[in-house]
């Protein structure tokens, strides 16, 4: 069995692949893709974390964060498909109106 | 044993969750999104808490996924190059992301990171839906029930986010084709 | 009884306040009553002093009236205390009854004057510090009589003083008059410094006369000629005499009253009164007696060449003036207070009679344009003529023993020179006076006289006084009268006074009295015959040539221009004194002047340089302030606001940008 350092390594490198896409990537869709990356690294944090303290809040707190990032994504799409409409575009780097 | 399986499963969903942010075509890396999705699954098995290995399949590939391949499918998306980044983040973001993997990576493997010991319920090697299930609705039912009310707000939220007016008019939100 | 005697002076001041006050509402009726009351008045109630300090033993004959105290300051104490024994209550009856008289006179010859109660007013305070001066009991209150009959010298002086030269003259007699009173103070000063280091804090008359003899005579000497330079100034002494004249320019009557018959003689009556210093300073009394008989032959000199009446008898004045001070310098006090007696019936009557011949003329005072006014004006020319021969030294006027009286002493006491100058003066005395009256009175009018109304005797309320004072002129002389084998009976009256200090002079009249007599009577008629020859008519066109006076003025020129301009003694003082003066006052002006200017332009500049610097001040620093904060927010805004770039994933790289942050910090806390 891996220790938990090999588990959260794991999780490490899956977050910073998704921050990375995050930040580097014009596609919203990507984007939101990448952010599932890091859900997921934090799922795995979280998951590891329970099997060696023992412990089931770990489990739990899984449970609520798989339903969270479902509703996230739902409205996370909403809103893409209503920018696109408005604005005919997913690219990020062409929605910057709101700046000063 | 459980070693290589974990190795196995490591390095596939690196290597998916690598082609999620780098491939051109949007659907490519979706599906290489479902790879990785189903990697972190086999994870959970690894780690004995198989309930979460089939949530996540439900939830995450089944319905997360699907969702994002319907948006895909609809908004017509042409390939991307990869080479256009957003002017002038690309020289920042990557060091700091580097950086960023570097420190926490420092943290995590030299780090002394005290971790508090629970003193909650004793988990159950094997089979423990029913702890689970028990403290979803004893322990946990506030945020339980929050979260119901999250997901109805989301449902409600998107559905009324993407609708159109009868009559054809654009929904209620403001034009912002007018220069500010 | 004693008591009363405070209304001597008391009673005239009253006058003065009244007149002075309420003069101008009253009318003149009532104006002249007051003043002419008061005066008689204190007359009356000296008279009756007199009486009354008779009936004391002969020599114990001084009362002191006490009155408030005045100030005092340590052991020096000040009272105002009045003295009544023989000396003052002669000359202050002298001072009242002469006074009245003029005041009558005044009453016609200011008649038309619109300044009439304010006339009546200084008059009377004039008698008020005359009668303080005399009646005083100590020589403090005498120096304030002393001030105050120069200030009213002043005021009467320049009482027209719309006209230039009234002012002025007014002012020059109280400035001369005020240089001879910084002596006199320094005298008194002296004086109480000398009696203090004996132990004596007073300057009662009593007490400096009984403790003089105690003091070192070198200090007495310079006190004593301290003193006199004071009556110098008073009683118009070379050099101080040049006020004199020109206070001409005020109405006769108080040409007479206060130079001739009073205010200068306030001189000797101040060195007669101190007759115990002067005599223990031997050396003063030297000196005042030659100053005296200088001034009197070199105002003599120059009464010869002068064309005005009042100018003429102005000299004149200053000359008997002189001759009284050569009679108490060498210790003939009671003759030098016998010619003060005289002199002021005279002068007094020669004024009067002068303005009387002035107020008929309508203001002339050139006797070049006078002539047989005796035909018009029969009383003035009468009396004026028994004023001149009184004056000239003729018996038996009160004149003439007054004179010879003081002639005599001087020869007797061995001052040869100052006794031949004495009788040249008689001379030159005659000369001059009977130039004046056959000039005025006597002989053909002028040819060029105008005339353009007719001459008249002035109003009786003017030569009564004049007829009174000519009777005292003729008959006064009687108290002087050394009766042979005796003593006049002034002198005797007088001697309490003088005995401490008078000379020890033998007293009994020999031959000499009478060749000296002899001497000034012919030296008298001698002057008058040449005066007729000059001037008169028929002696005139029959005199030898060179007894003319014009040919004797071109012959000799020099002496002629010099006595026309007064020996040039006003020039001189112009240019020593009053230019430098007049110089000093301009540099104090224009220095003030520039330095008031320069200090109030300097502050007004300031202020404007303050108020500029301010408003610099305020519109950079403060405005700057205002508008700095402004800018850096507007900078900061616009720097900071490119943080906002629109971009989401900007955004997304300072989140991360953050946790590093963090994850820096827990790295170096852990």
């Amino acid at each position: 069995m891996p220790s938990l350092t090999h588990f959260l390594m794991l999780g490490l490198i899956l977050f910073s692949i998704g921050v990375a896409g995050v930040l580097l990537r014009r596609n919203i869709i990507i984007v939101l893709m990448s952010l599932e990356l890091i859900f997921n690294a934090v799922n795995i944090n979280l998951a590891a974390f329970s099997y060696y303290l023992q412990s089931l809040n770990g489990t739990i707190f899984v449970i609520f964060n798989i339903t969270i990032a479902a509703a996230e994504v739902a409205v996370g799409l909403a809103i893409l498909v209503v920018v696109y409409r408005q604005r005919k575009t997913v690219y990020l780097d062409e929605l910057h109106e709101m700046r000063g | 044993m459980e070693q290589l399986f974990f190795y196995i499963f490591a390095v596939i969903a690196v290597a998916a969750a690598l082609a999620v942010i780098t491939v051109k075509n949007p659907v490519h890396s979706a599906v290489s999104l479902i790879v990785c999705l189903i990697q972190v699954a086999a994870l959970y098995v690894l780690l004995k808490i198989p309930f979460l290995a089939a949530v996540q399949i439900f939830i995450y590939v089944g319905a997360v996924m699907v969702l994002f391949l319907f948006a895909v499918m609809i908004i017509d998306i042409g390939k991307e190059r990869l080479k256009e980044q957003i002017h002038g983040q690309k020289k920042y973001a990557i060091p700091a992301v580097i950086l960023f993997f570097m420190a926490t990576g420092y943290m995590v493997l030299w780090g002394k990171l005290t971790v508090p010991t629970p003193n909650d319920s004793a988990p159950l090697p094997g089979f423990h839906i029913e702890g689970i299930g028990k403290f979803l609705y004893t322990k946990y039912i506030f945020p339980f029930e929050l979260v119901s009310v999250l997901l109805l707000v989301a449902l409600v939220g998107a559905i009324v986010l993407v609708m159109k007016d009868k009559k054809g008019n654009r929904p209620k939100d403001h034009t912002i084709d007018e220069k500010p | 009884m004693t008591e009363a005697v405070w209304l001597i002076p008391i009673l005239p001041l009253f006058g003065a306040i009244i007149n002075g006050l309420a003069g101008n509402r009253i009318g003149k009726k009532a104006v002249g009553f007051i003043g002419c009351t008061a005066v008689g008045l204190s007359h009356l109630i000296l008279i009756s002093t007199f009486f009354h300090l008779s009936t004391l033993p002969h020599l114990n004959r001084s009362i002191t009236v006490a009155g408030f105290e005045w100030f005092a300051s340590g052991y020096f104490r000040i009272d105002f205390s009045l003295l009544i024994d023989p000396l003052s209550i002669l000359i202050g009856l002298v001072v009242t009854g002469v006074g009245f008289l003029i005041h009558i006179y005044s009453l016609g010859y200011m008649h038309a004057d619109k300044a009439y109660w304010r006339y009546f007013s200084y008059l009377n305070l004039f008698i008020f510090f005359m009668l303080l001066l005399v009646l005083s009991a100590d020589y403090i209150v005498m120096y304030l009589g002393w001030e105050g009959v120069g200030l009213c010298s002043y005021l009467l002086i320049g009482f027209w003083y719309e006209k230039k030269t009234a002012s002025d003259a007014g002012k020059k007699a109280f400035i001369v008059n005020r240089v001879g009173d910084a002596g006199f103070i320094l005298g008194l000063f002296l004086l109480f410094w000398s009696l203090s280091e004996l132990g004596v804090y007073s300057l009662k008359f009593q007490d400096v006369f009984e403790n003089a003899p105690r003091l070192d005579p070198a200090r007495l000497t310079w006190i004593t000629l301290l003193l006199f330079a004071g009556a110098m100034g008073k009683s118009a002494q070379f050099p101080l005499h040049v006020w004199l004249p020109d206070a001409m320019e005020g109405p006769t009557p108080v040409s007479a009253l206060i130079h001739a018959a009073t205010m200068v003689t306030a001189g000797v009556y101040m060195v007669a009164r101190s007759s115990v210093l002067f005599t223990l300073a031997p050396i003063s009394g030297e000196i005042v007696a030659s100053i005296g008989i200088l001034t009197a032959f070199f105002a003599a000199t120059i009464a010869l060449v002068q064309n005005d009446i009042k100018r003429v008898l102005a000299y004149s004045t200053i000359s008997q003036l002189g001759y009284m001070f050569a009679a108490v310098g060498i210790g003939a006090y009671s003759a030098g207070i016998f010619h003060l007696i005289s002199h002021a019936f005279i002068k007094g009557l020669l004024f009067l009679g002068a303005g009387s011949v002035i107020h008929a003329l309508s203001g002339d005072q050139d006797m070049r344009n006078m002539g047989g006014l005796s035909r018009h004006m029969k009383i003035t020319s009468v009396t004026f003529i028994i004023g001149a021969i009184a004056l000239a030294g003729i018996p038996p006027t009160s004149g003439f023993w007054s004179k010879d009286e003081i002639l005599w002493e001087l020869f007797q006491n061995g001052h040869y020179i100052i006794a031949i100058l004495g009788l040249l003066t008689v001379f030159l005395t005659a000369f001059y006076l009977f130039k004046l009256v056959f000039m005025v009175f006597l002989g053909k009018p002028a040819p060029d006289r105008q005339i353009d109304r007719p001459i008249d005797e002035s109003p009786r309320i003017m030569t009564i006084p004049l007829i009174a004072l000519a009777v005292l002129a003729l008959g006064g002389g009687v108290i002087g009268i050394s009766f042979f084998g005796g003593e006049s009976f002034l002198h005797v009256y007088l001697s309490p006074v003088f005995e401490p200090g008078s000379l020890a002079l033998p007293k009994t009249h020999g031959t000499t009295a009478f060749v000296m007599m002899a001497v000034s009577v012919t030296l008298g008629l001698l002057g008058i015959f040449l005066a007729a020859l000059f001037y008169l008519e028929p002696l005139r066109s029959i005199a030898p040539k060179f007894l003319n006076p014009g040919e004797i003025a071109k012959r000799f020129n020099g002496i002629y221009q010099l006595l026309c301009n007064k020996y040039y003694v006003d020039e001189f003082y112009a240019a020593a004194i009053v230019r430098p003066v007049k110089r000093f006052c301009q540099i104090c002006l224009s220095f003030d002047l520039f330095v008031i200017d320069g200090v109030v332009n300097g502050a007004g500049w300031l202020t404007r340089l303050v108020a500029w610097l301010s408003h610099q001040f305020d519109s950079y620093l403060v405005d700057g302030a205002v508008n700095s904060l402004a800018s850096v927010v507007n900078i900061g805004s616009r720097v900071w606001g490119r943080i906002q770039t629109g971009y989401l994933q900007n955004y997304a790289l300072v989140f991360i940008l953050g946790i590093l942050f963090i994850i820096g910090g827990v790295m170096l806390v852990i």
